[in-house]
């Protein structure tokens, strides 16, 4: 059973909803989550309509059955700060070193180091546990790079573990690659029923495969609803626009005579229905392309009214019935 | 409704500007960014200029389609576009690793060049980790524009964390350069290691210990390594990266902040119209991607609706496709009685007992024979009705969103882009977007996905 969830998905695909309601899913009858995110965007505040996170654990929301989400977002300064402290008991040291521009050196100029960090930190909250030995929290999800950068990002302590051929940076390195190379983790894509979010998601788990990393599930997200159904867009496609006029005109909308209310809106009407048969056509071949890449598919509805924290929790529950126990 | 109407953003004027030279397109990830890129190379080519597209990760087939799919770092002349009115359009994906040693190979001597490629710390960095690509792609415009080939250059950006990362590349490589702890990192390497060390003082020396700890010796060494070649580049780089942010704040530069008309796009494009302002970059609009339309804006989303359930209730009830749309509770009198109400002066009868005759006598046309063959398309009617309700919904919460974007930010000019129901993938897809970006949708002939 996986306990790192390591979400990913292109730009745009909505990663950050469905990390956070992934986190609220998983915390559901009385366990514990931590959601973390990584890019420094203070998205998780904005969905939980709290303020901005500071670089701290702190509980941000309650789900059904008693659980706890808590959220970080991982600054990669504080973090150095943190593992310097961590591993060498550097203090006053680590202050010094921000001093000499070496903490801007660390998480800039050497942005790998910034990678490091990150995926360190996130590791070590999986691995944590309280003093009655068991695990702090159930599970982390992280709220990951996009799609394009994520198997570079997870891999990076693999590349440092190179470089740093012994010494304690390796030591860690290779800590952390056991944790995230094992079926404790489960990556995950977010995608859209449209062509290029799916060409990632399809190029990224071949990535993801390639570099002996763990697949989880794929999350569709803002699927919307097909509102004419298959023999309905046949019709349409055979244009009953004489008939169509008089049902729209019995429905109250004007005349179905040439040039009558309801004539006129018969065309964009009938225009429309082509452009959402097109559509369902489309997403009908990417889903299938989703299907053959051999992983669990979830869906999540799309929203019409943009996500506020209601929103949230109908996402997390709708993920939950989906999720597997 | 909208009180601001924001200027319209006039694509032509731009592109044919000769005095326009760059054009920088920003925004968060997935909104079209690449996109809209490659349509205004197009566009400008086939107008008469002789442009170059830089792009950073442009997808697969996108890419194929203007032949530049071999990431080989050099632009390459994409066919059919422009012949005939002296237009070329050339495009090439910039391939960041390439960039970076083709910098060292320019900028230091063959030896050093050699050493520094050869340094596992330099290899690491150079292979992309994020960050990287910002500096690459402006060190490439910088080199695109220094060879005065082109006279227009249009740029996508990365798909970074704050995608105006690039911005900061000067600053934060000063901060670093001006840092003691280059110098720090180089002592070692620079006097010949512990004689020299005599000449710092206490506290770097305990710093260079300190570092030393942290990284482990060997990787430390190639840290040294790395840093001494690189010193004598440093000074280059940090120049040049200067000079390219001197560059985008010229007056023939053009940023457009692109995005798509959703509340998390929007608000991604008022923070880089507000941070490209704070760093004196001129802002030539937003260009607002895959814009719905319809053909019916006079019929709006809860009138559809309302007739919609009215032709539903008119079904037969006995059809099991209607079924689930009558109210369970039709023989409940009072229940009954008031949806009637609710359905106005129409005269509209109680479910149970509707079919096909029933109908809205108001309304309907004198010379409609109710048949069995209505029933489809009364049900084919409320569907088109309901896909058109939640068409226009998605108009609303369009305008709105954008209605907020300008509210903020009044003065930016905003070219909108129709929706396309698919993705684009072709010269004739890049053209199509190119036309919508330049020519004002007319309401009713916008198209929709």
């Amino acid at each position: 059973m996986s306990r790192l969830h390591v979400v990913s998905g292109k730009g745009g695909t909505g990663k950050t909803t469905v990390a956070a309601a992934l986190a609220l899913a998983l915390a559901a009858d009385g366990r514990r989550t931590l959601l973390v995110e990584v890019e420094g965007r203070q998205g998780i505040a904005q969905l939980f309509e709290t303020e901005p996170l500071p670089y701290e654990e702190r509980k941000i929301a309650t789900a059904p059955g008693g659980g706890e989400v808590h959220a970080l977002a991982i600054d990669p300064e504080f973090a150095l700060l943190d593992y310097l402290h961590m591993f060498y008991k550097l203090g006053s040291a680590g202050r010094a070193l921000k001093k000499l521009g070496a903490i801007d050196f660390a998480t800039t100029i050497a942005p790998g180091l910034r990678d490091v960090l990150l995926t360190g930190k996130a590791c070590e909250a999986v691995r944590r546990k309280g003093k009655d030995g068991r695990f702090v929290y159930d599970s982390v999800v992280m709220d990951a790079p996009p799609t394009g950068r994520i198997t570079r990002f997870l891999n990076v302590n693999h590349e440092v573990a190179g470089l740093a051929r012994t010494g304690p940076i390796h030591n860690q390195a290779q800590a952390v690659m056991r944790v995230l190379k094992s079926p404790q983790t489960a990556v995950h894509m977010v995608t859209l029923l449209e062509e290029m979010p799916v060409q990632e998601t399809a190029d990224g788990i071949a990535e993801l495969r390639a570099d002996g990393l763990p697949t989880g599930g794929v999350i569709i997200n803002m699927v919307r609803p097909a509102i004419l159904d298959h023999e309905a867009l046949e019709v349409a496609a055979n244009g009953q626009r004489t008939a169509v006029a008089q049902a729209l005109s019995q429905a109250g909308l004007g005349g179905a005579r040439r040039g009558g209310m309801a004539e006129r809106l018969v065309d964009p009407l009938l225009e429309q229905a082509r452009e959402h048969a097109e559509r369902v056509e489309l997403e009908r071949v990417q889903r299938a392309e989703l299907t053959g890449l051999g992983l669990p598919l979830h869906e999540l509805e799309l929203l019409t009214d943009g996500i506020d924290l209601a929103g949230l929790y109908r996402l997390a529950a709708d993920l939950r019935k989906q999720w597997p126990t | 409704m909208s009180m601001d109407v924001a200027p319209r953003l006039d694509i032509d004027v731009l592109l044919d500007d000769p005095q326009t030279r760059i054009v920088v397109c920003c925004g968060s990830g997935g909104v079209g960014k690449t996109t809209t890129a490659a349509a205004l190379g197009v566009r400008a080519a086939e107008r008469g200029r002789k442009v170059v597209v830089l792009t950073i990760d442009p997808a697969r087939r996108l890419a194929q389609s203007m032949g530049i799919d071999a990431l080989d770092n050099i632009p390459r002349r994409v066919e059919g576009i422009g012949d005939g009115n002296g237009g070329e359009l050339h495009a090439m994906m910039l391939d960041m690793k390439r960039t970076f040693d083709e910098f060292v190979e320019a900028h230091a001597d063959p030896e050093r060049a050699r050493a520094i490629l050869a340094n596992p710390f330099y290899q690491s960095l150079s292979a992309g980790f994020a960050g990287t690509q910002e500096y690459m792609a402006m060190e490439k415009l910088g080199q695109l524009r220094a060879r005065d080939e082109w006279d227009l250059i249009v740029v996508d950006t990365p798909p970074s964390r704050s995608a105006l990362d690039f911005l900061d590349a000067p600053k934060r490589l000063g901060s670093f350069l001006d840092g003691k702890f280059i110098k720090v990192l180089m002592a070692p390497a620079k006097v010949g290691g512990k004689a020299g060390m005599k000449f710092l003082n206490v506290g770097v020396s305990m710093m260079t210990g300190t570092v030393s700890k942290v990284l482990g010796g060997q990787l430390m060494r190639d840290v040294q390594t790395f840093a001494a070649a690189m010193d004598t580049m440093f000074g280059g780089f940090r120049t040049r990266a200067e000079a390219t942010y001197r560059l985008l704040q010229a007056p023939g530069t053009a940023f457009l902040v692109v995005a798509a008309p959703e509340r998390d796009a929007l608000r991604e494009a008022a923070y880089f119209v507000e941070r490209l302002a704070a760093d004196q970059m001129p802002l030539a609009g937003l260009v607002l991607n895959r814009v719905h339309g319809s053909g019916a804006e006079q019929l709006s989303a809860e009138r559809a609706l309302a007739a919609a359930e009215i032709l539903t209730l008119a079904g037969d009830p006995a059809d099991p496709d209607d079924a689930l749309a009558n109210p369970t509770e039709g023989s409940d009198p009072a229940k009954n009685g008031a949806g009637t109400e609710n359905l106005g002066d129409g005269g509209f009868v109680d479910p149970p007992s509707g079919n096909a005759q029933a109908r809205n006598p108001s309304a309907a046309d004198p010379d409609v024979s109710p048949t069995s063959a209505d029933s489809s398309a009364e049900r084919l009617a409320a569907g088109l009705l309901r896909l058109h309700a939640e068409r226009m919904q998605v108009l609303g919460r369009e305008q709105r969103t954008h209605d907020r974007f300008t509210a903020l930010h009044p003065e930016v000019p905003v070219a909108q882009v129709a929706a396309l129901p698919g993705d684009v993938h072709d010269l004739a897809g890049l053209r199509a977007i190119g036309e919508r970006l330049a020519v004002p949708p007319e309401r009713t002939k916008r198209a929709a996905g």
